[in-house]
């Protein structure tokens, strides 16, 4: 057995400085844990980091791992994209927020789709009661794309779109309405989110099984290295897998374990890995833990670049740099003292752009009540923007690097990370984890975990078990009626009536036996939207083919 | 004694389903028979799950804003069959001015976004009126 026989220097500080410190006044009761359960020591200093590797662990900005940023400037060349995302209602009324939001200094669109949309129902379809232009905009045919963009050049701004399992349909039909207004497709940039393992693990908008489902995604990646070379065909979103519950490492975990299913089954299609992985993206989630977040987003850029210079041997430098996107955390807004949202919300914005993030999203102060009024929007925008021009956090890259404390927290995450990739490979992947229910009883299981520690007060959400207010005033709300759901309904029996019903039909059946064939789907699916085939049409045409999945309901 | 049977259910197109899954597990932590019945459920296969579990009480969970489409039908739908006595919940995002619609269409508890767990298991505790011991 090995004897102590010296003590190290944070030791001796702990029995000279610590101990005596204590006793005249005790530390409070804690637990001093993140809003992830994870522990965290009072202090941290080199003995923290006994083996940091500078050149290994961190490198400068643009230099593998990227652990610094993809970027070597940092913000100080181009600052991150502030893309609100929005939709509501009918696309007119989606369009004169999007013109909005333009004029107010927003640099990209963002489209959020209302459950119809995402879910590929048509607007009378019996599930859709009650839901269109709820949550989003009612996006019905092309027609209605045409709508949402009405002057707005799609050769001139980038936009990213919310749609996963009717992201081909959808992604059609932009590129359609960008064809018709003269745009080439090969300039076109932007983003489908495109992803539907998380919908499987968290957000639940799935349609076909997974493997069906990961056909498309594979048919996107195949199209759009010919044809639109700049997208970004697939957002590998971490957000809805934090919103569902998980913790920070799990939403690190399983995103990037996504993120190499989706490689894996581009190569297993028959793609060389650098032809493709340039335009994969990533999608995190900002909650309130401000230093976990930040060691989050940094060891991701670490993590992937890893993966996919060593197992995917990328060649290409552009595939091993991670780009994301970065929302608030929409599940720490509170309806009690919604003002106190716009604190919480600027606090998870800085967490994000000290992390390095690509583009970001701030959410409005109402959302835990209803979609945001316009005047919520614009200061979530303005958050950003205050962040950007006053704080100074953007005058130098990564400025956390070297902190004891962050690095640790970093090389912590990845271990984390790392140990759960373990766990999957083992059951032979992430759609057999999922299969499995893996992911899903995880996440499960952290979010009830946290319900229980807000219900002990351990952890303490102001104004909802402390600080809480009696008699609040009644905030003013965006109120979605029913009239989105008549005229969407009117539009779609129009168009029944004067659409070419033969061509639409001929389109849909090449549709189905491409997709029980192995063409590609996107080419199909085109000339479905120029034929003016809805979203329910085009989803149920796959349907058809592919069945429908259902999970089984675990609690 | 019989324990307390409660079915929660996700209606509509929405998946998001951690508010649901979480007050099913308090429930049942808390001693109540829990029937989740998953997601999209049609108000017809609520009221049906509601009868064949013989429920006490019915939860609903809905985020999207189609509740005031999903629950005047589960409650007609209830007095059609005779289940008059079951008492129905929401939880969600529901605006201030559709409580008291919701209300008046005879759901008994509604709960925002914040509300403790345990509010919810005591108001279904108080309120249910246990049905007969099944045969």
């Amino acid at each position: 057995m090995k004897l102590a026989t010296t003590e190290t220097a944070k030791q001796r500080w702990e029995r000279e400085q610590l101990e005596p410190a204590l006793k005249k006044s005790p530390e409070r009761p804690g637990p001093f844990t993140t809003i992830s359960g994870r522990p965290i020591d009072r202090l941290y200093t080199r003995e923290d980091l006994p083996d940091f590797d500078y050149a290994r662990d961190l490198n400068n900005p643009g230099e593998f791992p990227y652990t610094r940023g993809i970027h070597p400037s940092g913000y100080r060349s181009k600052l991150w994209t502030m893309r609100q995302f929005a939709g509501f209602g009918t696309p007119e009324e989606t369009n004169e927020r999007y013109k909005t939001l333009l004029k107010a200094g927003g640099t990209g669109l963002s489209v959020a789709f209302d459950l119809p949309t995402l879910m590929g129902r048509d607007p009378d379809h019996e599930l859709s009661l009650g839901e269109v232009g709820k949550c989003g905009v009612s996006i019905v045919s092309l027609a209605d794309m045409e709508r949402l963009f009405d002057g707005i050049s799609l050769a001139g701004i980038t936009t990213s779109m919310t749609i996963n399992s009717p992201a081909p349909m959808i992604f059609a039909m932009y590129l359609v309405v960008a064809e018709k207004q003269g745009a080439d497709w090969k300039t076109l940039s932007g983003t489908i989110q495109n992803d539907i393992l998380k919908e499987f693990i968290a957000q639940k908008e799935y349609i076909y099984p997974p493997r069906d489902s990961m056909r498309l995604i594979t048919d996107i990646f195949a199209f759009c290295t010919r044809e639109v070379p700049k997208w970004n065909t697939i957002s590998v979103s971490g957000y809805h897998i934090r919103e569902a519950g998980s913790t920070s490492l799990q939403e690190l975990a399983f995103t990037l374990r996504d993120g190499i299913e989706y490689v894996q089954y581009g190569i297993d299609a028959g793609l060389d890995v650098d032809t493709f992985a340039p335009q994969i993206s990533f999608f995190f989630n900002s909650h309130s833990d401000f230093f976990e977040e930040i060691a989050k987003y940094r060891a991701a850029r670490k993590i992937w670049a890893e993966v996919m210079r060593d197992h995917f041997h990328a060649k290409l430098e552009r595939s091993l740099k991670l780009r994301f996107h970065t929302q608030t955390a929409g599940v720490s807004l509170t309806a009690q003292q919604p003002y106190n949202n716009v604190v919480r919300t600027a606090l998870q914005a800085l967490a994000g752009v000290l992390g390095g993030t690509n583009s970001l999203h701030t959410n409005s102060l109402d959302e835990a009540l209803a979609l945001p009024t316009a005047e919520a929007a614009t200061l979530a925008l303005r958050t950003q923007q205050i962040i950007a021009a006053e704080s100074g956090v953007t005058h130098t890259v990564d400025p956390l690097a070297g902190s004891y404390f962050v690095e640790r927290l970093t090389l912590d995450m990845e271990r984390g990370a790392k140990e759960y990739f373990a766990v999957i490979d083992r059951m032979g992947g992430m759609v057999e984890a999922i299969e499995q229910g893996y992911p899903q009883k995880e996440i499960a299981e952290a979010s009830y975990l946290f319900q229980q520690a807000v219900e002990k007060r351990e952890k303490i959400i102001v104004g909802v078990n402390d600080f809480v207010q009696e008699d609040e005033p009644r905030h003013p709300i965006l109120y979605i009626d029913e009239s989105t759901y008549d005229k969407q309904l009117g539009r779609l029996e129009e168009l029944r009536k004067t659409r070419d019903n033969a061509k639409v039909q001929q389109t849909l059946d090449a549709l189905r036996t491409a997709a029980r064939g192995r063409d590609n789907t996107m080419y199909p699916l085109l000339d479905c939207v120029r034929a003016y085939a809805t979203v329910g049409e085009m989803c149920d045409a796959l349907r058809e083919v592919w069945g429908e999945y259902e999970e089984v309901p675990l609690i | 004694m019989r324990k307390i049977r409660v079915v929660i259910a996700k209606p509509g197109l929405d998946g998001h389903d951690r508010g649901a899954k979480v007050i099913a597990r308090a429930l049942r932590d808390a001693g109540m028979e829990v029937i989740y019945t998953g997601l999209r459920q049609r108000p017809e296969q609520i009221v049906a799950a509601a009868l064949q579990e013989d429920a006490d009480a019915i939860g609903l969970s809905i985020l999207s804003g189609a509740h005031m489409h999903i629950c005047p039908r589960v409650m007609d739908l209830l007095r059609e069959k005779g289940l008059d006595d079951v008492l129905v919940v929401i939880g969600g995002i529901i605006p201030d001015v559709d409580i008291p619609k919701l209300r008046d269409a005879g759901v008994k508890g509604i709960f925002l976004p914040g509300t403790p767990m345990q509010e919810i298991i005591d108001f279904i505790g108080g309120n249910v009126r246990p049905r007969a011991e099944a045969i």
